[in-house]
């Protein structure tokens, strides 16, 4: 059984994704036996309607989801009413948490609207999940090049927020181990596996961070999800601790208040 | 070695997550064949271990927990990008013999050389496979691009001897590093040796423009390895190029076996593709290599 804690709806801007139909992306992550997936919109990195985004997302998975599609809401701290969107995403989606694109929506982890954002987030008791980057800057289309989220003023800023519950996507290899275990050691702050690589990649990642704090993400569809499948496999990690990454260290980060409300 | 049964076995730390078959090549499950994968593209750099029997040790643990049944290595494991001529080659080329050596069932080698140093590279093509066990050529990657008149007596000798070159090569936005060859430095190649069978190690990692690029040049084959596992690489490559001319590789250690599988295995094509594209390819460009040596296809 798997909680994948990072899937994407809608369209990936440039390219066809073969599982960018919801009702295709339900079915194949059923096959794998995903039991639970949180779901971010592809939308909410460029768009600037946040608000319709996040109702078709919502919409989306309530539609398509077959029960296994749990919303997670765009927030852009640099839009107008920004607070209003993070009211919408607890109090009419009933969403557990939003989904936040720094680097797509021109702020830095040490502007002052991302610490009151999390602060925020975390007074209305929701997840925060923070997308450092969304593909290799050696493959991005040339006129829109999008450096990787600088993490660097994190373990600071989370410092200043008890009781919040981040987690890290797409933690890319262009930012080092040493800022990563900062940042985790900072808070509750958690990761998932999507863009960890290299052999035997999740054996070792263990080794570097505590093995509560690491997360089962596909990053489907722009990855294929068997990429994060099969490197639970090539890890070599006894049953305990890939259910651990695949389930337990999910329902943990979401709780049971949040869960009972699914 | 494991069929696909023992794998999706050893994957089963539930019953729950045994009933979804996260491994199962269905194609080959439902026929009862073993589906035989191949790993064209693999180094030793980035492995943990002192040695080069250390690190082969565990890439075979990772093999064996992942299906892969031969790798082809390269390049030893130093982390220079521009290594010290002649001894640093020579240094890396014979670590890659230790690591075979200590595991001929698993892997053979493949020569590590540079245009940038033709008279030495001519005679490590010698020591390595004329006289030695190696079998293939590359990964070409340092000091010069591949299109460079200096590739051109490796070329040739590859083309006589029906020896693959595996040649490093990106299309990066915002330009390649210097000296770094890309696909259409391997066309030009290719075109001047029509004979020759050449791989693009990355296919660009921008894929959609490089695909395009190799179409028309029946000789070069897209490589799979060493980019992100994005959903529609493989189905591209088989849409334009036929499955016969895209070949699995890992770029191992740097990159996991799992990551750059899950391209193939994730891929909306026929079972017959995958088969062609994990390992059928590559045995068929390596049997003229492997029959000369007397080793097994």
């Amino acid at each position: 059984m798997i909680i994948d804690t990072n899937v994407y709806l809608s369209r990936w801007p440039f390219r066809h994704l073969e599982g960018d139909e919801p009702a295709k992306l339900v079915a194949k992550l059923r096959k794998r036996n995903v039991v639970e997936a949180w779901a971010g919109s592809f939308d909410g990195m460029l768009h600037r309607d946040l608000a319709s985004v996040n109702i078709r997302l919502a919409q989306d998975c309530r539609t398509y989801g077959q029960g296994i599609l749990v919303p997670f809401g765009s927030v852009n701290p640099k839009l107008p009413d920004w607070r209003e969107d993070v009211r919408r995403c607890q109090e009419e989606h009933k969403m557990p948490g939003i989904r936040l694109h720094p680097n797509y929506h021109g702020y830095s982890l040490d502007d002052p609207l991302f610490a009151e954002l999390l602060k925020l987030a975390t007074a209305r008791r929701l997840i925060v999940q923070l997308a450092l980057c969304m593909e290799d800057v050696r493959t991005q289309p040339a006129l829109m090049r999008v450096p990787a989220v600088d993490i660097t003023p994190l373990a600071e800023v989370v410092k200043t927020t008890p009781d919040l519950r981040l987690e890290l996507l797409n933690c890319t290899s262009n930012i080092s181990v040493e800022q990563y275990r900062a940042a985790l050691a900072a808070a509750d702050v958690s990761a998932e596996i999507s863009m960890v690589d290299g052999i035997a990649g999740l054996a070792r990642l263990v080794q570097e961070i505590p093995l509560q704090r690491v997360l089962f993400g596909s990053y489907y569809p722009f990855f294929y999800f068997e990429s994060a499948l099969f490197k639970m496999q090539e890890s070599g990690l006894d049953e305990a601790s890939q259910k651990a990454i695949c389930e337990d260290n999910a329902r943990r980060l979401m709780g049971p208040a949040a869960n009972a409300t699914l | 070695m494991l069929n696909r049964r023992t794998l999706l076995k050893s994957f089963c730390w539930s019953l729950a997550l045994a009933q979804a078959k996260p491994w199962n090549f269905s194609g080959a499950a439902e026929s009862g064949e073993e589906l035989r994968i191949w790993d064209q593209h693999s180094h030793l750099g980035s492995v943990p271990g002192d040695t080069p029997e250390e690190r082969m040790a565990l890439l075979v643990k990772c093999m064996d927990r992942m299906g892969v049944e031969r790798l082809i290595l390269s390049q030893g494991y130093s982390a220079d990008q521009h290594p010290n001529p002649a001894e640093q080659f020579r240094l890396e080329n014979d670590r890659v013999m230790r690591a075979v050596k200590a595991f001929p069932d698993r892997a053979y080698g493949s020569v590590y050389l540079t245009p940038a140093l033709r008279d030495f590279s001519m005679q490590e093509l010698n020591r390595c496979m004329r006289d030695g066990p190696m079998v293939m050529i590359g990964e070409v990657e340092a000091e010069a691009r591949c299109n460079v008149p200096e590739m051109d007596p490796i070329a040739e000798w590859a083309a006589a001897n029906e020896v693959v070159i595996l040649q490093h090569e990106w299309l990066k936005t915002g330009g390649n590093e210097p000296g770094e060859s890309s696909p259409f430095d391997v066309i030009e190649l290719a075109r001047r040796h029509p004979k020759l069978q050449i791989v693009c190690a990355h296919t660009g990692g921008n894929w959609e423009p490089a695909i395009r690029a190799i179409r028309d040049t029946r000789n070069v084959y897209a490589g799979l390895a060493g980019s992100d596992p994005t959903s529609g690489f493989v189905e591209m490559a088989v849409r334009e190029l036929g499955a016969e001319r895209v070949i699995y590789g890992s770029d191992v250690g740097g990159r996991s076996f799992a990551s750059q599988i899950a391209k193939v295995e994730g891929a909306n094509i026929p079972e017959s593709d995958k088969k062609l594209i994990l390992g059928g390819n590559l045995r068929r460009l390596l049997t003229p290599m492997l029959r000369r040596k007397g080793y097994k296809v």
